[in-house]
């Protein structure tokens, strides 16, 4: 599914204005940890959905590679933030949506998660 | 023999500030920069840059200050991250996934799942993690270097003096 589909599904704002919104996205990741982050985001060109505002998301995004990321709840970054993923070319969207519909619509329109469920009951991989 | 075997390794160190969280993640940056721009292929790289991530965000987290060095060896990237604060009073427990010490103002941040040293055993091929009460931590991982990605290593040496 294209960035700009998504945009478009949850009434979401592109905050990185020259972001291409053309990119594909094909895995997802929702998290408001960055650990889990880093654990479960696998593959290159994920989206982040997170209510995760600080610089730290860009940095962790640039670790793993991700597509986009993609706040939730109305949640937007400070200037710091927005700066570093223009720098690091992560696109940033923002939708009012909870985390749970904006996750719910989109699995309803085929999108699928980087990693289904964990090993054990201590969040192995 | 390409004499890869008695160079220096390449070197980088870097100083890490306890509780800095605007530059948290920096570092981390600048060391997929430098593996990127070795040639290192995107595992290698992704998988040296999460480790790289997590051990920065604990001396950040739970230390006064650090140093994060990067060796780049003949066989495998290497780095060993030593910082100065409380310890941890046990390691293996530390290693258990989701164990955290974290503060309130960690978990505010997004950190403190307790899955940051797990994240770096799990993305190495090796990890070595002691620690002294009231001195501080080393830890070191080591990420094995192989096909392509050791043939990258080799030039790298030649053309340091």
């Amino acid at each position: 599914m294209k960035l700009r589909e998504i945009r478009d599904l949850l009434d979401a704002e592109l905050i990185t204005e020259d972001a291409n919104l053309e990119k594909e996205i094909k895995y997802v990741n929702a998290a408001d940890l960055i650990s889990d982050v880093l654990a479960y985001s696998t593959g290159p060109g994920a989206l982040l959905i997170t209510g995760i505002i600080h610089p730290q998301v860009i940095y962790a995004a640039n670790t793993i590679d991700l597509g986009a990321i993609l706040f939730v709840r109305g949640k937007r970054p400070n200037e710091a933030t927005l700066q570093l993923a223009v720098e690091n070319q992560v696109p940033l969207l923002t939708t009012r949506y909870i985390m749970f519909e904006t996750c719910g619509r989109l699995y309803q329109l085929g999108l699928r998660a980087c990693i289904e469920k964990v090993k054990n009951d201590r969040g192995g991989k | 023999m390409t004499g890869a075997e008695n160079s220096i390794p390449f070197h980088e160190m870097f100083h890490i500030g306890g509780g800095d969280f605007t530059n948290a993640g920096s570092i981390s940056s600048q060391v997929k920069k430098i593996l990127i721009r070795a040639g290192f292929s995107r595992g290698v790289v992704r998988r040296a840059s999460i480790a790289t991530f997590e051990a920065e965000m604990n001396v950040i987290c739970y230390a006064n200050r650090g140093n994060l060095s990067l060796f780049i060896m003949p066989d495998a990237l290497r780095v060993i991250v030593e910082d100065e604060g409380v310890g941890i009073p046990d390691v293996d427990l530390a290693m258990r996934e989701g164990y955290s010490t974290a503060t309130e103002k960690i978990h505010e941040l997004g950190f403190g799942a307790g899955m940051g040293l797990s994240n770096i055993k799990n993305h190495t091929d090796g990890m070595i993690l002691t620690s002294k009460i009231g001195q501080g931590t080393h830890l070191e991982f080591v990420i094995s270097l192989e096909g392509k990605d050791k043939e990258k290593v080799v030039p790298l040496f030649a053309t340091r003096e």
